[in-house]
């Protein structure tokens, strides 16, 4: 089970999620911002980090990279895809998942533990909780406010992933912290489900991130 | 020819700004009431093209793929031929 990680100049939590993928039994892979053929990947993540300095926006230069022309033939194979804080905002970005996550309502890096509620169990991502469940991750951005300007189409068509749950760190619309698209398979949270993947880590609520793409890779 | 080029970027009206938010308290501590304050972007190269026409459809693209994200930001785009 072949699941790659993506490396850019600026990546920075490429072997957190690497690590996480190994406690899972996934065979992971660092790809790196030029490749462009991924198609011996089963899926892919995009971890955290400040690729390209965060310049323009933040994820706006990753995304116009020839690896993310590789992850939508990847999206087009219909494999899973997640992107982690940097690499949601990639995705917002390069449009594989509706709106923006943008500069936080206050003037703040925000780095702190979070309570977040699972809102839909069906990305492979999140299939293994509860609906409603509500579990402990960190957050850790200064451009995490999710913005959409058509927030009753998300709902209406089960796209919200994540939801902060009794606050409201950054101003995200709804609470949003994570979204998919329509196929429920591209999926970008600003929370770090790698950095609770172990108890030791404060949490191990983040590992069925990791186990869910395992389980649905061998159902496939 | 040769053009200067200039991209101006800001948020879409209504869209929440706190850089400008921030600077609008920070003026108010030293004593500034001011209202409306606001936070733009600007680009500025120069390129080689034969025509002002073909300069505008390939700065208008270059908004559209990299500069800009059409979801919170307008833009306005100046060209003028160096002398």
């Amino acid at each position: 089970m072949k699941v790659g990680v993506i490396r850019f100049p600026g990546s920075n939590c490429d072997r957190d999620v690497y690590h996480a993928l190994k406690l899972v039994g996934a065979r992971p892979e660092y790809i790196w911002w030029n490749q462009e053929d991924l198609s011996h990947l089963d899926a892919v993540i995009i971890p955290g980090g400040f690729s390209y300095g965060d310049y323009l926006r933040a994820g706006a230069i990753a995304a116009i990279t020839p690896v993310m022309g590789a992850v939508k033939s990847m999206v087009e194979d219909e494999k899973p895809i997640l992107g982690i804080c940097n690499g949601a905002q990639i995705l917002a970005e390069v449009g594989l998942v509706p709106g923006v996550f943008t500069v936080n309502q206050y003037p703040k890096f925000n780095c702190k533990w979070t309570k977040l509620k699972v809102k839909t169990r069906r990305t492979p991502f999140t299939s293994l909780y509860k609906e409603d469940e509500v579990i402990r991750m960190p957050i850790a951005h200064a451009e995490g406010r999710y913005y959409t300007d058509n927030l009753q189409k998300l709902w209406d068509n089960d796209q919200v992933v994540l939801q902060f749950h009794s606050e409201n760190p950054n101003g995200s619309l709804d609470g949003i912290t994570g979204v998919c698209d329509e196929s429920g398979l591209v999926c970008a949270v600003m929370p770090h489900p790698e950095r609770a993947s172990e108890t030791i880590l404060g949490s191990a609520d983040g590992i069925k991130f990791f186990k869910g793409i395992i389980e649905y890779i061998s159902r496939c | 020819m040769r053009f200067n080029i200039e991209v101006k970027i800001r948020l879409k009206k209504g869209m929440l700004n706190p850089e400008a938010a921030t600077i609008q308290r920070a003026l108010a501590l030293l004593g500034y009431e001011v209202e409306d304050t606001n936070t733009i972007d600007i680009i500025t190269f120069k390129m080689e093209e034969d025509n002002i026409r073909k300069v505008k459809e390939e700065v208008e693209d270059m908004c559209r793929r990299l500069l800009c994200n059409p979801v919170i930001h307008d833009y306005e785009i100046k060209i003028k031929p160096e002398d």
